[in-house]
């Protein structure tokens, strides 16, 4: 039984309005996310420079470049979890199907339940298993006991690790390795439904192993979702994505198609970034 | 020709740490002494209280013939003003920590409240008395009552409750509430249901601190103008009282006049001081048991 | 065969029914009244100190209070306020206090950071603080039973109730106070400024005193300046052990009224709302409040301006 297939697939065919359900490699697909010229301070700092970067639906968006580049800050922007430090101003817009998240009256709760977030370090909060993925729906008003338990058990299959856990959902969360953890809270994420899901460098603390799972998991995730994906490892980028952006010292050096970026980059710094001659 | 003496600064060495490990010992001594004077302090309360602690001791009411009397009263008004302390703290304490830590800008209202605060943990205990005294017993009409000395002994302690969960929702890792918010939770959301489930560990040890140090506070009480006299067992926050550590207070002064009250004061003294390490015990417990989680 | 969910439109339709909004906004100000009860509270007792102690010096003058050396409140035919016999009280009782509390309470934190294993000192602090979550009515219940018959035993002239019996109890309730604080400024010294002296051949001891505790001096006289304001503030073991005598004399061994004791005194007496002594507990309570602030305000002030920065 696939679980997917009961997460309303009819779902997805809407947010596509007027396109045909079924997508082919070479048609445009609609962009979730449209970043227009984009700035970011932390402070002094300059961490986000004129940032203009579409992400397509049903895609999986690759985000390469060195340390400090601005990976982190750029994604965290994405869902607005970047204002949680103080110092932070922006300038510039995002539009997240169309409408600008930093509008007055965006509310950024509502933002958050449409655009889940997975980090790099594993963060399942400390309850069961069960409660760790019910958060989100109870968070949103889901109570009915049933609607919840089906929820559970449709991420956490959704996020292949149903048949890990099935047998100790009350356990405390704490209990499992690192990379089911991570699979926890990728189910977390699932539970609310969202549309696009950011993932911070997400294997960066798992073993190779695990590594592979959230990898192919990611894969089988791009059917239903945007995923976009911070990540350090080329080869990662290389196997998984379908777009990559390179960024460099807060700038999108390079967006193309991953095949594109691996093979001929348009920029000598692409091509150093990639061939390990820096970062 | 050499600038140093080896043999001179060899018999300077010498000198130099025998008198290291004369003081040593010294400072050794001088950390044992309190444990001492702690020891002989309890061994001697202890002495005076056999043959006077008993469960009769506990179950009788105050009399004014040492053979009869008991703490029943006062043991009884302590637990009712727990009752009072312990809600009022709870709710004001954590209140204004989540306040401090989670909604405060950092800014000068944070600053005014936090320097308040830690300057109202300063506060003498008998101020607090005269500040009850004047609001709670003359001004609010409470009379010498369990609600008054309760509200005097709730503000007298709320500091303390306040500095520790402020520090128990600052340990809760910032990757937590990261994940919540993540999943579009509002942060009043974030709060009661990963942050505060969180803290509750230290927030509780900070509670049973602050509990402790009022079933022993005397001061305040004293002030509010609390009679020796016998009482009735109290049955409502609106009656008048009297606590453990007050009863300590008149049967020692009064040891002068009747010497069994020295024995009837120290008996108390051990009811209160295992009520004290109980409750230190299950605060460690705590500690112990949710260190270290992450 | 699971059912298909709507978990998206179950949350979009409680989304447009929902109060959060409302709750979002109404708890930062339920949890602000929360935290302005302590402003509230310091209000209360700045306040009704304030006014009362206007009250008082309406009857008597301030040279009568601050000058003259006769305290008889109670006397019903012709009563005098002067603040000083209590004055003297509790600053003899805080220096009693102190001899015992800071050379003992330094001399621990020393063993503490420098001497002991982190074995033996993960045992000994927790003992020693101990110390410090005993009742004070217990330590004056000692004082008065044991501490001053045994010392009379040494000093035949000591009165039954004194001030040097209960300066010592109370130094001794102070040392955890002294040597935690002074443990944590030793401990924030650098290992490598020891190392340094211990590589040129210096002994502990000497680690000791010539290197760590200048580092750690703002620390230090920190908690000293704590540990005093807290002696000034004490009140059971005094009252208790220390009587009611309003004497004004540098004599230890008899009995001498601290400030605290004395609102013991009125209060627990029948000095009815609105008499003069009524209102001079107020007097002595701004007095005692004012200094136990000021000390307080000057311990912080020390550990934030001289805070070595390493
Ligand atoms: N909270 C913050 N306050 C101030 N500056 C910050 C903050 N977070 C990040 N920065 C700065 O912003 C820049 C971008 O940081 P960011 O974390 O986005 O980099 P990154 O590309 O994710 O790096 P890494 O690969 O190491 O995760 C860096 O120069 C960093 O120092
Ligand atoms: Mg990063």
């Amino acid at each position: 039984m696939s679980s997917l297939t009961s997460f309303d697939p009819e779902e997805s065919k809407e947010k596509n309005e007027n396109q045909s359900p079924t997508i082919t490699k070479d048609r445009p697909k609609a962009p979730v996310y449209q970043t227009k010229a984009l700035n970011l301070w932390y402070g002094q700092t300059h961490a986000l420079k004129d940032i203009n970067l579409p992400i397509f639906e049903n895609e999986v968006t690759a985000i390469i470049g060195p340390s400090g580049c601005g990976k982190s800050t750029y994604i965290k922007t994405l869902n607005r979890m970047v204002e949680m430090v103080e110092s932070v101003k922006i300038s510039g817009e995002i539009l997240y199907r169309d409408k600008n998240i930093f509008d007055k009256n965006y509310r950024v709760e509502e933002l958050r339940t449409r655009v889940g977030m997975v980090f790099q370090k594993p963060n399942p909060f400390p309850k069961t298993i069960f409660e760790n993925v019910a958060y989100g729906p109870k968070v949103h008003g889901i109570r009915d006991k049933k609607l919840l338990k089906q929820i559970v058990e449709n991420s956490l299959k959704g996020a292949a690790i149903w048949e890990e856990v099935k047998d100790r959902l009350h356990e405390n969360a704490y209990g499992l390795s690192g990379g089911q953890q991570q699979r926890l809270c990728i189910a977390r994420c699932l539970a609310i439904e969202p549309d696009v899901i950011l993932m911070d460098e997400p294997t960066s603390a798992l073993d190779p192993k695990s590594t592979l799972k959230v990898e192919e998991l990611v894969q089988e995730l791009k059917k239903n979702y945007s995923i976009v994906i911070v990540t350090h490892n080329m080869q990662q980028a290389a196997r998984i994505s379908d777009k990559t952006a390179f960024f460099l010292n807060g700038e999108v050096v390079e967006n193309e198609k991953t095949d594109f970026i691996f093979s001929t980059p348009n920029d000598n710094r692409t091509e150093d970034y990639i061939s390990g001659r820096f970062g | 020709m050499e600038y140093i003496d080896r043999g001179h600064v060899q018999k300077k060495m010498r000198t130099r740490l025998l008198l290291n490990k004369v003081f040593k010992y010294l400072f050794l001594a001088a950390t044992l002494f309190g444990l001492v004077f702690l020891a002989i302090l309890i061994t001697r309360v202890f002495i005076d209280s056999i043959g006077w602690l008993d469960f009769s001791f506990l179950t009788n009411r105050l009399s004014f013939n040492p053979e009869i009397a008991g703490i029943k009263g006062a043991a009884a008004g302590t637990l009712w003003l727990m009752v009072i302390v312990g809600p009022v703290t709870m709710t004001l304490g954590v209140g204004t920590a989540i306040y401090l830590e989670e909604y405060a800008k950092k800014g000068r209202l944070h600053s005014f409240i936090q320097t308040n605060i830690s300057n109202l943990a300063g506060v003498p205990s008998i101020v607090f008395g005269l500040l009850g005294l004047t609001v709670f017993v003359r001004v609010l009409g409470f009379g010498s009552s369990i609600i008054a000395g309760g509200l005097t002994m709730s503000l007298l302690v709320l500091p303390i409750v306040v500095v520790a969960a402020q520090e128990a929702i600052r340990s809760v890792p910032g990757f937590l509430r990261e994940a919540s918010y993540g999943m579009g939770a509002t942060k009043w959301q974030t709060i009661k249901k990963v942050v505060l489930p969180a803290a509750i560990p230290g927030i509780l040890t900070g509670m049973i601190l602050a509990l402790s140090r009022a079933i022993g506070e005397t001061a305040p009480l004293v002030a509010l103008g609390i009679p020796a006299l016998i009482i009735p067992v109290p049955g409502s926050i609106f009656d008048n009282f009297t606590a453990l550590p007050m009863q300590v207070y008149y049967w020692t002064i009064d040891s002068a006049l009747t010497a069994e009250y020295l024995n009837l004061a120290a008996a108390t003294i051990i009811v209160l001081l295992v009520v004290l390490f109980l409750m230190n015990s299950v605060a460690i417990i705590i500690r112990n048991k949710f260190q270290k989680r992450y | 065969m699971s059912e298909r969910l709507n978990v998206k439109e179950a949350i979009q339709a409680k989304r447009k029914n929902n109060k959060s909004v409302f709750v979002e906004k109404m708890v930062p100000v339920i949890l602000f009244l929360a935290a302005f009860i302590s402003i509230i509270t310091t209000i209360g007792i700045v306040g009704t100190l304030t006014y009362e102690t206007i009250l008082f010096f309406r009857e008597v003058s301030f040279t009568e209070f601050f000058t003259t050396t006769d305290l008889s409140p109670l006397n019903p035919t012709d009563p005098k306020f002067s603040i000083l016999p209590l004055l003297m009280g509790t600053v003899m009782s805080s220096l009693i206090a102190m001899f015992v509390a800071i050379p003992i309470g330094l001399t621990t934190a020393v063993y503490l950071s420098e001497y002991a294993s982190s074995n033996s000192r993960k045992v000994l602090k927790p003992m020693i603080e101990v110390l410090a979550g005993i009742p004070t009515i217990v330590y004056g219940f000692f004082a008065f039973t044991f501490v001053t018959p045994v010392l009379q035993e040494v000093i035949p002239i000591l009165d039954r109730t004194n001030v040097l019996s209960p300066g010592i109890v109370m130094g001794i309730m102070i040392i955890p106070m002294v040597a935690s604080l002074s443990e944590d400024a030793m401990n924030s010294v650098p290992n490598s400024m020891r190392e340094g002296a211990l590589a040129l051949g210096a002994t502990p001891l000497e680690v000791a005193f010539r290197v760590v505790i200048p580092a750690a001096i703002s620390g230090i006289i920190a908690s000293f300046v704590l540990g005093i304001s807290r002696a000034i503030g004490e009140t059971m073991i005094v009252t208790i052990a220390s009587g009611s005598t309003k004497n004004f004399t540098f004599d230890v061994t008899q009995s001498m009224q601290t400030m605290t004791a004395y609102i013991v005194e009125v209060t627990s007496g029948d000095a009815g709302a609105g008499t003069t002594a009524y209102f001079s507990l107020y007097a002595v309570g701004m007095t005692l409040f004012v200094f136990t602030l000021l000390m307080n305000m000057f311990a912080t002030y020390i550990t934030r301006r001289f805070r070595e920065v390493y």
